[in-house]
């Protein structure tokens, strides 16, 4: 079971070139709204041409510019689910799951009934698509599509249509089903927590180009791009010029870094995720400030990375608090985004808005990124 | 009362609106279908210039066209011993010409509103053009061809300028309610136009009604279809 598409298609404004192959599992699409996402899936599909490339799905050829193959949709046994889900409302549930299928009517009900036990939509079969919820279409939307016995299966942000609660509980559901299917996936999404919940390989696509390919978490761990870097939810990215071998100025911060690796020619980033911060040794006027038995257990080992901000926001989440740093510097810099858990909010007893803090970051914890 | 512009009415109306329908359709789907925008852009223009002319020129044109003088017309008479020009059949030709642009028009409108991944999604899954057209498009679009076609109708009877060209004012043959109107009116009998008036009033009260009902058909199934086929914000928890 394997898929290899190299698709390149020009648009007025950028330029669709992607390299792709699956083999088993599930590979996860990850990019900005507009980055081409969607127009991969559909050349994939067919429903869309590009203007070269070749699809190979299971050593079958869809489409071949040089040797001008380009297989209809209707004979690509693809799987294509919609963000809209794409039910036809003029049939009822069962009609649509039938869709696709071909065969007598006795075979056609066998694999109707079983895709309807499958995803618990008993009871509902005679139901148009009209007079259900939005999980249940997107149940049927799915049963539809598996009935069909695709190659390959494609889900076009499948999860962004729905609300929070519902979300989380038909990622499960969802989960399960595609664990079940013997074949490829192709899950395009916006969102980091559904790559990583659900794609052990991932790639990432910035303006029609691919830009990271390769283990989710390993991306996650160590992007080494810069919208990869963004996109996994690093939310502190700071063009740098190069000053040394292990030595870089942020320029968007004003603060003179050292980095554990090297940092090779093509470095033009760093990025430090929001949580890697430590509150380092108070600047001197501050001294006395919050309990010293507090300080103590809390002072992680100093970090070589220090520099003075001050504390211009605190932003209460239910369950993190946000402090929104601004690096000291006679020009307007970027703010610096700090994520810290509860256990940690006391380092910040006796500091306020305003004041300012020394903050630190270890070296091995700046991420070098190519743009 | 002369019963016979009723019934030549209604004959003319019936036929025109079967042959209008379908030449509407075709044209509409032909049209949608094509993929050069170029083609879409003349052939529309094309079709709907009968609805754009006055209706004396479109009449006009028709006689040039089914004239016993001109090509068409010739092969009409010599070939099927028909003459076109003041007979029955023009009365159903003009009202099929100034009627189809509508048809054309409202199905095209309709053809093109429904949602484009429905007809993707039936392409995944194998459906052929046909059956994409049958059993997708067709049923989605039915309230607004259905409501062009009634319009077609109302104005094929209506029709009255181009007829009076092609299929003249010839009692018991070709004249039609609305010629009847006028020939009354010109006579100055007022009370015999009026019985013919109310007629059309009625019939067309009713176009009205039946437009109006299935326009909100359209309305509430169109939007909880859209709404529905794809993202319902309301969900029910299950």
């Amino acid at each position: 079971m394997s898929l290899q598409a190299e698709i390149k298609k020009h648009f007025s404004g950028f330029d669709l070139e992607v390299s792709l192959h699956t083999d088993q599992g599930i590979l996860g699409i990850l990019g900005a709204s507009g980055s081409g996402k969607s127009m991969t899936l559909k050349c994939i599909a067919g429903i869309e041409t590009p203007d070269e490339g070749r699809i190979v799905l299971n050593g079958r050829v869809l489409f071949d510019s040089e040797k001008r193959i380009n297989l209809p949709p209707q004979k690509r046994k693809v799987g294509y689910l919609f963000q809209n889900y794409a039910l036809f409302p003029n049939m009822t549930v069962e009609e649509n799951i039938a869709a696709g299928l071909t065969g007598s009517r006795k075979e056609k009900q066998e694999v109707t009934e079983r895709m309807l036990r499958l995803f618990k939509l008993e009871n509902l079969e005679k139901r148009y698509p009209s007079q259900l919820s939005g999980g249940q279409m997107q149940r049927v939307a799915l049963a539809r599509i598996l009935a069909y016995e695709p190659d390959v299966i494609m889900l076009d942000e499948p999860f962004s249509a729905l609300d929070y609660y519902l979300k989380e509980q038909l990622q499960l559901q969802v989960k399960a089903v595609l664990d079940a299917y013997k074949g490829d996936v192709l899950l395009v999404t916006h969102s980091r927590d559904e790559v990583y919940r659900f794609c052990e390989k991932s790639m990432i696509l910035e303006r029609g180009r691919v830009v990271s390919f390769g283990s989710t978490k390993g991306i996650f761990k160590r992007p080494d791009h810069v919208t990869a870097a963004r996109l996994t939810g690093c939310k502190n990215l700071s063009r740098i010029r190069r000053l040394g071998p292990h030595q870089v100025m942020a320029l968007d911060w004003g603060i003179s870094l050292t980095t554990k690796d090297a940092v090779g020619d093509e470095i033009e980033y760093i990025g430090i995720r929001a949580h890697d911060f430590y509150l380092a040794d108070r600047a001197p006027d501050e001294r006395g400030k919050g309990s010293a038995a507090q300080s103590a257990s809390l002072r992680e080992p100093e970090p070589e990375n220090r520099f003075a901000c001050r504390l211009t926001e605190e932003l209460e989440q239910p369950f993190e608090k946000d402090i929104l740093l601004m690096p000291c510097s006679d020009q307007e810099k970027e703010r610096i985004w700090w994520k810290m858990n509860p256990d940690r909010y006391c380092q910040l007893d006796g500091f306020s808005v305003g004041d300012i803090l020394q903050v630190g970051v270890r070296p091995e914890d700046i991420l070098l990124l190519k743009a | 009362m002369d019963w016979s512009p009723i019934f030549i009415s209604m004959k003319t109306a019936t036929v025109s609106i079967v042959l209008t329908f379908f030449l509407g359709v075709w044209a509409a789907r032909l049209v949608v279908m094509a993929k050069s925008p170029k083609f879409k852009v003349i052939v529309d223009g094309i079709l709907t210039l009968p609805m754009v002319l006055p209706p004396t020129v479109a009449g006009f044109f028709l006689l040039l066209i089914f004239g016993v003088k001109r090509p068409l017309g010739r092969l009409f008479l010599e070939v099927f011993g028909v003459k076109i020009v003041f007979s029955w059949a023009a009365t159903v030709i003009t009202a099929t010409v100034i009627a189809f642009p509508l048809m054309y028009r409202a199905a095209r409108g309709a053809f093109e509103q429904v949602d484009v991944t429905l007809i993707y999604a039936a392409r995944t899954l194998g459906f052929s053009e046909r059956k994409i057209f049958w059993k997708i498009i067709m049923p989605a679009a039915m309230p607004g061809v259905l409501s062009g076609a009634i319009l077609a109708f109302a104005r094929g009877l209506g029709e009255f300028g181009a007829t009076a060209m092609l299929a003249g004012n010839i009692a018991g043959e070709t004249r039609t309610l609305p010629l009847a109107i006028y020939s009354e009116v010109a006579a100055g009998k007022m009370s015999a136009a009026y019985k013919y008036v109310w007629i059309i009033v009625a019939i067309s009260f009713i176009v009205v009604v039946l437009m109006n009902v299935l326009a909100a058909r359209e309305r509430r199934g169109g939007r909880s279809r859209r709404f529905k086929s794809g993202q319902d914000k309301k969900t029910e928890n299950r």
